[in-house]
């Protein structure tokens, strides 16, 4: 049976993660179709349609969808599931919210952000904070899964899938979207980022984290991260973290700094193909995972980094 | 208005958990348990409601062993009214949890439900908003803020791209985030007071629920390590490393 992956889109483009995702369903399934519900959405259809290895893009165009709320979302994604032996979304903020809503509506489980495919129903995945890795077998009719788009490549954009409409006959839900809040950057997407440049709470304050991080990321052209610690003292917006409960980032450089290296820390970064950490404490458990670790004050070797790159 | 909070007892997030050498699980002998850090906010939102006279009642549940009477004793200590332990020994995954929870919720009339975004031992981040699948509600997850009016929850969510703010009518199940909330320590004499507040023990089979686990769990490993990385010397050492070692810049 064919799997259906829903898109990650915000009505306008899509998400890069996506194709990420679909290298996972393709491992899943032989043949996959992708979900697009929104409203205004005819340009997100378009791009799916030349994901690499996907035969059908489904397009749900309603306003009860336009804000990709998770209950109207979840009664489509249901009503379409009857043919579709796999249910896959990528772990994202709108994938986790829906999915389980899903399973729960099959009264099946959900396995959460797997990180390899074994077999049609066999996954891996971490729990406590990554420190373990569990191989499960799903025993339900349906596989529903979300994927842990940094552990998966994206497959290109030379597909050419058809593209065919849905009827939507879905009522709004309870829940009424009122706005998105997200601090304007012009640095990359954290999720998407070749290089990336994380603070920790050695910064002090939301001024000096900018002032040393910024030219150092202009540089490397690299996106902001921050650890959970930056995140609550305001240096940094919630959308920046990394970590077991923030994002989960496997860029080719990570540079940590002023970071102690926390294990809800490691969980969202320790994938990453090089690791830098500058710290002043020589013990700080974040040079274990490091590939180059420099012992000093970020305050001197950030200025000095983005001056001499 | 009646608040439930739905509290897990798990391995302490200060601990380094180890893996059974034969693969099969991971090894909670001996082990510090805590309350799942995401559910503490949780009660401690419930008890500020009742603190603004929003909230007139709260109740905690937890699913878990006899043990788990510890935490749920923590959360009255923290200030919840009533507690409701439904026992169960054996692992068991958020689906089974939410219908055992959508029963108890019912069954109390509960107006809103409080739960933890995810738990930190299964890292599942799903028993929320199964729950609210089940009882029909609306659903707020991620939740940093939470605000109640008029029978209308105003919930500011954490999302991929910054903060969503979303309204939804009571009753509706909210999954909360660490920064709703610094929960309180419970003081001496609250912790012995807590002794004293009504804990009433249930099995899953009084609420007609199955717990019997969908997935299998085939293997329990250690992720594959790094290998050991240098201390450079310079800024100067350190670029030339990742230019011409790694090649990364
Ligand atoms: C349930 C739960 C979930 C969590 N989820 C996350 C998560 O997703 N992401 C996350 O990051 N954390 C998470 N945490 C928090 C985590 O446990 C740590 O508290 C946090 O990561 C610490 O952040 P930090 O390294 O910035 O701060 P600290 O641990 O305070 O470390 C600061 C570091 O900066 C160094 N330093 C200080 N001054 C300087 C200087 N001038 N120059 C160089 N170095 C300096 C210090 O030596 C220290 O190592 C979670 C915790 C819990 C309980
Ligand atoms: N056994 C349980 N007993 C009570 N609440 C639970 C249990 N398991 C999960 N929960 C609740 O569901 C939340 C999310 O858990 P999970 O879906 O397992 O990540 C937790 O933070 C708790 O609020």
């Amino acid at each position: 049976m064919p799997a259906l992956l829903i898109a990650e889109h915000d009505n306008a483009t899509l998400d890069l993660q996506t194709a990420r995702a679909v290298t996972a369903a393709l491992a899943i399934a032989g043949e996959v179709h992708v979900l697009i519900a929104g409203h205004g959405c005819g340009a997100v259809a378009a791009a799916a349609a030349r994901l690499s290895g996907i035969s059908r893009v489904l397009v749900a165009d309603a306003t009860p969808l336009a804000d990709q709320l998770a209950e109207p979302v979840a009664t489509l994604v249901v009503g379409l599931a009857g043919p579709y032996g796999a249910l896959i979304a990528a772990a994202t903020s709108c994938g986790k919210n829906l999915m389980p809503r899903v399973a729960a509506l099959l009264d099946m489980m959900q396995i959460s952000d797997i990180i390899a495919v074994d077999g049609p129903h066999v996954f891996r995945r971490t729990i406590y904070a990554g420190n373990a890795i569990e191989t499960v077998q799903s025993t339900d009719a349906k596989q529903i899964v979300t994927i842990r788009t940094s552990a998966f490549p994206p497959v290109d954009g030379q597909g050419n899938a058809e593209v065919v409409p849905v009827a939507v006959a879905i009522a709004a839900g309870p829940v009424r979207f009122i706005e998105n809040r997200s601090a304007r950057s012009d640095r990359p997407e954290l999720s998407a980022a070749r290089v990336v440049v994380s603070g920790g709470r050695a910064f002090g304050s939301k001024e000096k984290f900018d002032a040393l991080l910024g030219p150092l990321a202009a540089k490397l052209n690299a996106a902001i991260g921050a650890s959970r610690a930056a995140v609550d003292a305001g240096y940094a917006p919630n959308e920046l973290q990394v970590g077991q409960t923030g994002k989960v980032v496997a860029p080719d450089l990570y540079i940590a700094c002023g970071i102690s290296g926390a294990v809800q820390h490691l969980a969202g970064m320790k994938g990453a193909k090089i690791v830098v950490a500058i710290n002043s404490d020589a013990s700080a458990p974040i040079f274990q995972v490091a590939d180059y670790g420099l012992v000093g004050d970020v305050f001197e070797i950030l200025p000095e980094l983005a001056r001499l790159l | 208005m009646k608040i439930l909070v739905a509290v897990k007892r798990v391995v302490d997030a200060n601990i380094r958990i180890r893996i059974k050498p034969d693969g099969t699980g991971v090894d909670l002998d001996n082990v510090k348990m805590a309350m799942n850090p995401f559910d503490e906010v949780a009660v401690e939102e419930a008890i500020r409601l009742k603190e603004q006279g929003i909230a007139s009642e709260i109740v905690v549940v937890s699913i878990g062993p006899a043990k788990a009477e510890d935490t749920l004793r923590r959360a009255l200590a923290m200030g919840a009214d009533r507690a409701i332990l439904v026992l169960h020994e054996a692992h068991s995954e958020p689906l089974g949890v939410a219908k055992v929870l959508r029963a108890v919720a019912i069954e109390e009339a509960a107006d809103l439900v409080l739960l933890g975004k995810q738990a930190i031992d299964d890292d599942a981040n799903q028993t929320g908003q199964m729950l609210a699948a089940l009882l029909g509600y609306g659903q707020a997850t991620f939740a940093s803020r939470l605000e109640i009016e008029a029978r209308t929850a105003r919930v500011t969510r954490e999302v991929d791209h910054g903060l969503q703010l979303v309204e939804l009518p009571l009753p509706c199940v909210v999954t909360v985030d660490l920064r709703m909330n610094t929960p309180r320590f419970a003081s001496l004499p609250n912790v012995m007071k807590a002794r004293s507040k009504p804990l009433m023990k249930k099995a899953p089979g009084d609420y007609g629920v199955d717990l019997t686990p969908r997935l299998r769990v085939l293997k329990t490993e250690e992720p594959a390590g790094r290998k050991p990385g240098v201390i450079v010397g310079s800024v100067a050492e350190l670029i030339d490393r990742l230019k011409t070692e790694a090649k990364v810049i």
